[in-house]
């Protein structure tokens, strides 16, 4: 199954150039304090997750090399750090990158069905990313919400205690540029019993 | 059924404020100084006594972890907190990070404290963005009152608490994988010795530990190891965060005393098996790793660590993930094979192949295409994998084939012998 995640090729149809933001150039001060001085390597996974924020949630090989460069370590174990890591996409994703749990607990309760929607309302297959570059849809191991199963990533946030209904429409309301409702769709809180129980 | 009163987490749900002010309310940081000086060695003592036992998965006693510290070796000690928590089924940690930050955060002060550690990281998961935000959030305010930082609440000690996400792999999880990882290369065991309370991050002495563990500690200590001890049973002591998936009616998280019957955690708290009790086909009663049991041991089993080895299973996270009698168990257990064949991080043979190999294998399990003789061979290579790896990624990857086969083989080949009959 591709996953723009678990690619080991570096992507090369595009050539940017990548230099950091100025608002990410004072982030990286900010998070190589949290290390000993002579450590900073430490801070890899923090900035290739920015870069990739800044960089349209993918690395280019330029951004990658600039991580590298800012944290004084050859580009080899920058790459070898993006490729065994899932979150880091090495190719172009779509402006809402859409992971489905497909492991056990979320299966039990209808991921299946939630791959099955994803597929005709984003008009794309699992691993590809559709025509209009609104959508990348995947399938990803445990997520860790299985008591708000099934659940979705998109982006950042989670919609969990989903059904086809609930995940239509928060797909449709993507593409139709509206805003969606995060967490709970049947407007739990957190993983509490739907029912109170006596305490 | 476990009393209000002696419940740790009382804002797992997230009904009361999350932040610093909710926090104090519930008596968190309330008199922090004063556990601090109870002094290390007898923080470790109290530990001790309560019989707390890891929350992660292993069940090592904490107390006894946490001795292993040594006290001056001339390095910086760190403490770092396992906030990895991707086991299947598995989603406690996560309610504590969100809904009772500052439950961890007082439990790290405490912790670093009875290891000599000046400095604490928190590994989070990559993919809890919002609750790695809560948590980040929920440091700055006890920098911002001296809670923690220079003179962290008063008692002379400095102490600071770092917050590192990472980026989606499983087995950085494994103690070891964490501090690679943490130390910015690819999360791969380390072969112990030495052990990470010797040369861990940096080459230096660190304990790491799961949320949860560091989360009871302050109310341990607080309310004495005593109470602590008293609930659930000896050696099986405290209360426990149960994650309750699958097909019941209603899935949630809820903490319970240690020892709670199975039937009674689901009927009384997880609103029953959908279909009712007798439509239950199986447990997965502690996250993904651990064997599965069939109903009629579900029928009266405790949910503790040694009573659950007894049956040939474990307590793992407590993540209990129900199947009712509409599940295929066969594809159920495949798509956990497909979660170890994803995860495995490619260091040992055994696991790096073995991992693939079964899940091709249970895959076709799961439409009975194979012959009668490899249900032996599969058993067989999960042998071989067993016990064979750096980590224990390849036992958790091998232990649900092994609960299959010993519970659900008629099954299997029935399907062998209906997929014949059809060929012929």
């Amino acid at each position: 199954m591709h996953h723009p995640g678990s690619n080991n090729k570096v992507y090369k149809k595009i050539n940017d150039n990548f230099e950091w933001s100025s608002e990410n150039f004072r982030k990286i001060s900010e998070i190589i304090k949290k290390y000993p001085s002579n450590r900073i390597q430490s801070a890899v996974i923090p900035l290739l997750d920015l870069a990739q924020r800044q960089n349209n949630g993918w690395l280019s090989k330029n951004s990658m090399e600039k991580v590298a460069e800012t944290l004084s370590m050859s580009y080899i174990r920058v790459l070898e750090v993006a490729t065994f890591y899932s979150m880091f996409n090495l190719e172009p994703i779509g402006k809402n990158f859409v992971q489905i749990c497909r492991t056990t607990p979320c299966w039990l309760r209808g991921s299946d069905k939630l791959s099955k929607v994803a597929q005709e309302v984003c008009e794309t297959n699992i691993g590809e990313t559709s025509d209009d570059g609104i959508f990348t849809v995947v399938e990803v191991e445990c997520l860790g919400a299985c008591c708000n199963a099934p659940m979705v990533q998109i982006n950042d946030d989670y919609y969990e205690d989903l059904d086809e209904e609930s995940f239509k429409k928060i797909l449709q309301d993507l593409k139709d540029n509206k805003s969606i409702k995060v967490g709970s769709q049947i407007g739990r809180k957190s993983s509490q019993p739907e029912r109170k129980f006596d305490a | 059924m476990l009393r209000e009163k002696d419940k740790i987490f009382k804002n797992l749900y997230g009904f009361e404020d999350w932040k610093l002010d909710g926090a104090k309310k519930r008596g968190i940081w309330s008199n922090t100084k004063e556990l601090i000086k109870m002094g290390s060695e007898k923080i470790v003592e109290e530990i001790k006594n309560s019989q707390l036992r890891g929350r992660g998965g292993a069940g090592f006693p904490a107390g006894l972890k946490w001795s292993f510290m040594p006290k001056d070796s001339g390095k910086d000690h760190y403490l770092v907190v396992n906030a990895d928590e991707s086991e299947p089924g598995t989603c406690k940690d996560r309610e504590i990070m969100r809904n009772d930050p500052h439950l961890l955060l007082e439990g790290c002060l405490v912790a670093a404290f009875a290891m000599h550690a000046h400095t604490c990281y928190i590994y989070i998961r990559g993919e809890y963005y919002s609750e790695s935000s809560n948590l980040q959030k929920a440091i700055d305010e006890a920098y911002a009152n001296n809670l923690i930082g220079k003179n962290a609440c008063g008692t002379g000690w400095d102490f600071d608490i770092y917050l590192h996400r990472g980026a989606g792999a499983y087995i950085c999880g494994e103690e070891t994988a964490l501090l690679e990882s943490l130390e910015g290369k690819k999360g791969q065991p380390r072969l112990k010795p030495p052990f990470p309370a010797g040369a861990g991050l940096y080459g230096c002495p660190t304990t790491v530990t799961n949320v949860e563990t560091v989360a009871v500690a302050p109310t341990i200590l607080r309310r004495g190891s005593k109470w602590f001890a008293d609930l659930g049973s000896a050696n099986n002591t405290g209360t426990k965060i149960f994650s309750i998936s699958g097909h019941v009616n209603n899935p949630c998280n809820v903490e319970e005393e240690m020892g709670i019957p199975l039937k009674e955690l689901i009927e009384k708290h997880a609103g029953g098996v959908i279909g009712g009790w007798e439509n239950l086909l199986a447990v997965i009663p502690g996250g993904a790793s651990v064997p599965l049991l069939p109903k009629s041991i579900c029928d009266t089993v405790k949910m503790d660590f040694d009573s659950l080895k007894e049956v040939q299973s474990g307590l793992g996270t407590a993540a209990v993930i129900v199947m009712n009698k509409s599940t295929d168990i066969v594809e159920a257990i495949a798509r956990l094979s497909h979660f170890y064949k994803h995860e495995s991080c490619g260091q040992c043979t055994p696991c790096r192949e073995g991992t693939g190999w079964m899940y091709r294998m249970m895959e076709k399990m799961v439409h009975g295409n194979v012959e009668h003789q490899d249900i032996d061979k599969i058993l067989d290579v999960t042998k071989q994998i067993e016990g064979h790896t750096i980590c224990a990624l390849g036992d958790a990857a091998a232990w649900p084939i092994q609960g299959l086969f010993r519970h659900f083989r008629p099954e299997i080949e029935k399907r062998i012998q209906e997929r014949n009959k059809r060929v012929a």
